[in-house]
């Protein structure tokens, strides 16, 4: 590790090689997609960068804070249920569902037998209060289990087990409790927003400004947190949570932060999910999409925010494209591809990227930036 | 087979110039050429459910050639694109999305949960696209733009109770699960039937969480309650360990009535026919069905997949798909949805290996409604038939 000298930049908000990043992603999704892609594949990618803001978090406390959580499919599911519940109170209209035994509350709950909508589903009547839920109820939700287990000093691979095990609850309850939430068949046949059609293709392309927008703002907002100085305290509790601990900050807060903080980000991304692709169901909260976006991030390298948005491209690209040439045998080529990108880029797109583009920018521009950047991506992580 | 306009025509320019104009017979842009018109198929042929969905695949392609052997559809041939579902609902909508968007595809064969079906029916009423569904399932549901090839709960459930109440004098039932919609909804139609028509007890209901493989409470609590009927709809693996247990605890299904919806000959593969011998299944279709549409369909499937592959209810039912499309597409002369939709009530393919069925204006199908016992070599032998055809009825009146 290198100890690294007070620089100007160092404390700076943006680096100018991250300033010019930014940039690339923000023409990227912005510019470069809509303009080159049909409606069908722009909504695609707009789903595929809903799960790019929970790649995001993990950045955040897997990459920097060191706290693996294999459990983001629960937040990204909070967020998207609670968006979807709101959809379903307005697509359940009287007039809309004459046909059921009870009209005006959400068709599975009639198939199951119940008459008033039950008591939990009240506040998504108001888009208000589920904008609020939205962020809330996940965050809070993080704030428990974080709270619970890292004052209790649970960490490493026992904490990433423990949010597995809250992931397989979650979804069981889910799927057990169907009158209420739907059940394996999810949320489904969501169409209005406040009376406006999401389910056109021009309300799509909306959504997809809308949803790029919100994720640069908290790549920004993500950036800010590296940047100051409670991001070094997340690298330094990463690498030596001992003297971090001695030398007087807590270190359970900082964690519950960070936890909390990419809990915030995979709720967003789930709420805009369900707005996008018009359901939500429980195979988005369980263990295997929860391993998946930390497959994306350690594609992308798991320390690098920008990394985060081209890894969780690539796979689902990859996922896309693979499975439309080769349905009966794509699997495998996404898991061959999985390999050989932690075989030969540990650290992912990311890791490439440092390793060959940036000395040779350096070299063209005739500026050193990889020498102040090594420190943070040759540490060592949990 | 079907009867085929062009089929035989000795030169086929003759055959071409009785085609009749794309422009006349395509007027919404589909995927329909001078030679050829493209449909879907969707299904998983990955993750859990691809082990139930591939034998649908089978059918909708053998099908497919059969129909292109036979001169293909309005005098052009059928080419398929096929898309994963993945196991995965979404995935469903995706790719339901694509094939309908870029693909232009004229009709889609797929799925097979109901949540895959509840994933992409709203694609296919947005993008106005025809769906042949082929599992039998819960009902509740009717739309334009879908063709039910299954059964749906009340066909295949009521006449199944009332032979085991009236040949079994069953009094008492026992009603068991997975834990989603469709054994849920059928159960709730199965405990109507039971109370209110046959005026008998249910004496247990219980669900189990998909994939569950312990049982042995369950089974205790059968063996203290001694039902006259055990009433299961456990779908997937969990019916290996379900089976397994029941044996080994000592339950005799020669013994003890067993009546199950969701065991086809492709689950018994899985259970092995000697933990099942004796259960009785009710739905349409078994492979050992003495007809001699079946026993064509049989071999030629046969000889297309190989002879150790089974075909069971809705494997059949999705070899309706692509027949009843081609039907009702000659029916209406024209590949649009609109016209297609219209005109698929009252279509009927006799050819059909269960025997003859209907297509009704609710677009379910009519069909009779058969018994069946498993035998130790995972075949069924059909010891009752419905007379009549069963009236499909997805919305029941007193079964909600």
């Amino acid at each position: 590790m290198v100890i690294r000298s007070k620089s100007a930049d160092d404390t700076a908000f943006m680096k100018p090689l991250e300033i010019v990043s930014i940039l690339i992603i923000a023409a990227l999704i912005l510019v470069v997609l809509p303009a080159t892609l049909d409606a069908f594949r722009l909504n695609l990618v707009g789903k595929y960068l809903t799960y790019a803001f929970v790649a995001l978090g993990l950045v955040l406390c897997w990459g920097f804070g060191g706290i693996l959580s294999l459990g983001q499919g629960i937040f990204f599911g909070l967020g998207g249920y609670c968006m979807a519940m709101y959809l379903k109170l307005e697509a359940s209209s009287v007039a809309n569902t004459k046909i059921q035994s009870t009209p005006g509350i959400p068709d599975f709950m009639d198939w199951n037998q119940l008459t008033e909508l039950p008591f939990f589903w009240l506040p998504f009547k108001s888009l208000t209060l589920t904008v609020i839920l939205i962020i809330a109820v996940p965050t809070l939700f993080a704030f428990f289990i974080g709270a619970a287990m890292f004052k209790r000093r649970v960490g490493g691979v026992y904490f990433a087990i423990i949010t597995q095990a809250i992931a397989a609850i979650l979804t069981i309850l889910i799927v057990g409790r169907q009158g209420y939430t739907g059940g394996i068949n999810g949320i489904t046949d969501l169409r209005t927003l406040q009376g406006w059609d999401i389910r056109t293709d021009s309300a799509k392309q909306i959504l997809y400004f809308v949803n790029s927008g919100l994720l640069i703002a908290c790549i920004l907002l993500a950036q800010y947190v590296k940047r100051s100085k409670l991001g070094r305290v997340l690298v330094a509790m990463r690498d030596k949570e001992d003297r971090v601990r001695f030398s007087g900050y807590s270190v359970a807060n900082f964690k519950i932060f960070a936890f909390c903080l990419a809990a915030a980000f995979a709720a967003i991304g789930g709420a805009m999910f369900t707005l996008q692709v018009g359901f939500m169901s429980p195979s988005f909260v369980g263990i295997v999409p929860s391993i998946e976006m930390v497959i994306y991030t350690a594609v992308g390298g798991r320390l690098s925010l920008f990394g985060a948005v081209y890894g969780t491209l690539l796979v689902n690209v990859a996922k896309t494209a693979f499975s439309e040439s080769f349905p009966e045998l794509w699997l495998f080529g996404l898991g061959a591809l999985f390999i050989a990108v932690v075989m030969v880029f540990p650290n992912g797109l990311a890791g490439i990227y440092h390793s060959y583009v940036d000395p040779l920018v350096a070299r063209l521009t005739r500026r050193r930036p990889a020498e102040t950047e090594q420190p943070l991506h040759g540490a060592p992580a949990e | 087979m079907a009867a085929m306009p062009f089929a035989g025509l000795a030169m086929p320019r003759t055959a071409f110039a009785q085609a009749p104009a794309t422009s006349a017979v395509n007027t919404t842009g589909l995927a329909v050429t001078d030679t050829d018109v493209t449909v879907g198929i969707l299904h998983s042929v990955t993750g859990t459910m691809a082990i139930s969905e591939t034998g649908s695949v089978q059918a909708e392609k053998l099908a497919i050639e059969q129909i292109n052997a036979e001169g293909g559809v309005l005098g052009r041939k059928i080419k398929f694109i096929q898309e994963d579902g993945g196991s995965d609902w979404p995935t469903f909508a995706e790719k339901a999305k694509k094939l309908l968007v870029n693909d232009k595809c004229a009709a889609v064969m797929g799925c097979w949960t109901s949540a895959s079906r509840k994933a992409v029916l709203p694609v296919f009423e947005q993008y106005n696209g025809m769906l042949y569904y082929p599992t039998f399932y819960e009902g509740l549901e009717q739309s334009k733009n879908v063709i039910y090839t299954g059964q749906e709960a009340t066909q295949q459930i009521l006449a199944g109770l009332d032979w085991v109440a009236k040949e079994k004098g069953a009094k008492t039932f026992y009603l068991l699960g997975s834990d989603y919609i469709w054994p849920r909804t059928s159960n709730k139609i199965a405990r109507k039937h039971i109370e209110n028509v046959l005026k008998t007890k249910v004496v247990g209901e219980e669900y189990f969480p998909l994939g569950h493989t312990q049982f042995n409470s369950v089974i205790n609590k059968i063996k203290l309650t001694k039902p006259d009927v055990i009433y299961a709809i456990i779908v997937g693996g969990s019916n290996v360990a379900f089976y397994k247990q029941l044996k080994a605890a000592g339950i005799d299904l020669n013994k003890q009535t067993l009546m199950t919806i969701s065991v086809t000959e492709d689950e018994i593969d899985g259970i092995g026919g000697e933990n099942i011998a004796g259960a009785y299944a009710c739905m349409k279709y078994f492979q050992s069905l003495d007809n001699a549409n079946n026993k064509q369909f049989v071999s030629a499937f046969k000889k297309m997949w190989g002879d150790k592959t089974v075909i069971g209810d809705v494997t059949q039912a999705a070899y309706l798909g692509p027949w009843l499309w081609k039907l009702t597409v000659e029916k209406a002369g024209s590949f649009d949805i609109d016209k297609v939709a219209e005109a698929s009530a009252g279509v009927e393919f006799k050819q059909a290996p269960e025997g003859y069925v209907k297509i009704h204006p609710n677009h379910h199908l009519w069909s009779k409604t058969r018994v069946g016992r498993a035998r130790p070599d995972g075949q069924y032998d059909v010891i009752y038939e419905t007379a009549e055809l069963m009236e499909p009825d997805p919305f029941p009146k007193g079964y909600q």
